[in-house]
């Protein structure tokens, strides 16, 4: 009873910042399995337009479940996935993404077989819109002098630039980036930063997942906390100061 | 006239044009293993009967329907592959998701069951196929006498070797099936059709089997039983080209098939167990294959 008043709680100022206009992505109930193991117990959260939002949570809450569910990566999944008005919970992953979603993976899905202008050439275009190679080379001037290079060949950073390079050509508006800062140098993960903050300026609605919270507040809107496969609380950014030591508790730090 | 090694050239020189015939065929098989391997991670047991199937689809037009050399060249790794596009959606699709041993029973079951067939139907003696009127003869090349059909069989498995490598290691379509092999579920979720990759990648492979049969069948009689024989050295060939790997597979199957047709000049008793020598030994200092990546 406690869990699910407190879903309500926190699915409400969520809907309320996004009640001016419809959600992008709508998440109702939502439920996943990695086999008979059941990892999201009803996952619960809205995304306006243009929003930047984080899913923050101790390791195995079920953040990168919940970008898998979305993305049609998990096998098994219930509840509901609303993107741009369209039910997705049924559809494959590859029909997902068409509808315009870009993922970018945990440890970055780089492909060893590929050279990096293979990579950021690989996901098809999905909708009009996306950015012109010349617009991601100026983004991402480093990716531009290492083209013809093994994918893995790049140093970390610049695989996690890749790795969000290549969605950007695709014309998907909603973005969920899992974990972009994992492993990274500080100066990096400054760069990921601005690179979120002018997509955010560019009008694309993205969808992280974060360990680092203090990077989060550099970056997003609002932040969802992720607990046991369910979200149990929303903090706008604005008032993150003020209710830091509630995340300090959700998050063990 | 100059000896090598007291071998006289013609000898020498026949044998290693024999080498590189049969190497073109175990290239061309153990690319189309490869390739498949690469996507389904099943080991196409039925790969020999396919290649079987390719040789009995041209002697068929030929026969049945006047339909000549050439056009079976076309014809036959259409219908082969086809056949293999229905194999892959009924049966092997629906065994995907389970240990990769039931794909080698399956497609081992398979290949008996098509081998009696064609026995059934035809017999075991082989059926003759003539070789086109275009390739008959050959030239004098002064060491030796090169027939015309031998060189076009050399000619044609490096020409399809060569385009097969440069469509999957050097186009965009190759990238595809290069990234679905990797990491099929990434690949899916960037909206590429992995399933619809996966047949027709099955397809492909079958109907680089149905050429290479198409092309053996005016050298060797069409026979029932001519993958069956054949398929062991190839998938000795694969073991030792590693697994998947597709310029591998293609210069190991030349080598070895040059290297098979040396030993017959230098010491004929080894040349029916040479290749599998090299099998063991290759297994025992890089498991993984010559050209394979360690797992």
């Amino acid at each position: 009873m406690l869990t699910d008043s407190v879903k309500t709680a926190a699915a409400s100022p969520g809907a309320a910042a996004a009640a001016s206009v419809a959600p992008l992505l709508k998440l109702r109930g939502l439920e996943a399995w990695y086999g008979e193991s059941h990892v999201l117990h009803g996952i619960d959260f809205d995304v306006a337009p243009g929003e930047v939002v984080t899913l923050l949570g101790r390791n195995g809450a079920g953040k990168t479940t919940t970008l898998k569910s979305i993305m049609g990566v998990m096998a098994r999944r219930k509840g509901s996935v609303v993107f741009d008005g369209q039910e997705t919970i049924q559809l494959p992953s590859r029909a997902i993404a068409r509808l315009g979603i870009g993922y970018v993976p945990e440890e970055r899905g780089i492909y060893s077989s590929l050279s990096v202008e293979e990579n950021l050439l690989l996901p098809p275009q999905v909708k009009p819109g996306g950015l012109s190679l010349e617009q991601i080379f100026t983004l991402f001037p480093n990716i531009k002098e290492r083209l013809k290079s093994q994918g893995t060949k790049l140093s970390g950073g610049e695989q996690q630039m890749l790795a969000i390079a290549r969605i950007l050509r695709t014309g998907a508006r909603l973005l969920l980036l899992d974990e972009p800062t994992e492993g990274l140098a500080p100066v990096i993960i400054e760069q990921i930063g601005r690179t979120i903050a002018r997509l955010k300026s560019e009008g694309f609605t993205i969808v992280l997942v974060e360990q680092n919270f203090r990077f989060a507040a550099t970056v997003a809107d609002r932040h969802y906390v992720v607990e046991q496969g369910r979200v149990i609380d929303m903090i706008p950014n604005a008032e993150l100061d003020r209710n830091i030591d509630k995340l300090h508790g959700y998050l063990g730090v | 006239m100059f000896e090598l090694l007291g071998i006289p050239p013609q000898a020498l020189f026949g044998q290693v044009l024999l080498g590189l015939i049969n190497g073109s065929f175990y290239a061309i098989l153990s690319l189309g293993l490869a390739v498949i391997f690469g996507l389904l991670n099943i080991i196409n047991f039925t790969h020999g009967a396919q290649y079987m199937m390719g040789a009995f689809v041209a002697w068929m037009c030929l026969n049945y329907l006047g339909i000549n050399y050439w056009a079976a060249l076309l014809l036959a790794p259409i219908i082969v592959g086809a056949t293999g596009i229905a194999i892959e959606r009924l049966l092997i699709k629906r065994i995907a998701h389970v240990d990769h041993l039931y794909g080698l029973l399956l497609t081992f079951g398979l290949a008996l069951i098509i081998q009696g067939l064609f026995r059934n139907g035809y017999g075991s003696s082989g059926l003759a196929y003539q070789i086109p009127p275009e390739l008959r003869g050959g030239q004098n090349l002064g060491f030796m006498f090169l027939p015309n059909y031998r060189a076009w069989v050399v000619v044609a498995s490096l020409a399809v070797c060569l385009a097969t490598w440069f469509l999957i290691e050097k186009t965009r379509l190759g990238a595809y099936l290069r990234a679905a092999t990797e990491n099929p579920t990434l690949t899916q979720a960037f909206g590429i059709n992995v399933p619809l990759m996966v047949t027709l990648t099955y397809g492909f492979g079958v109907a680089l089997a149905a050429f290479a049969g198409v092309l053996a069948a005016p050298i060797y009689s069409v026979n029932p039983n001519m993958g069956a024989d054949l398929i062991i050295v190839v998938f000795a060939v694969v073991v030792i080209g590693g697994m998947g790997s597709i310029l591998g597979s293609i210069i190991t199957g030349f080598g070895l098939g040059l290297i098979e047709g040396l030993t017959k000049v230098f010491y004929p008793e080894a040349s029916a167990t040479v290749i599998f020598i090299i099998m063991v030994l290759v297994l025992l200092v890089k498991p993984q294959g010559l050209f394979g990546r360690a797992t």
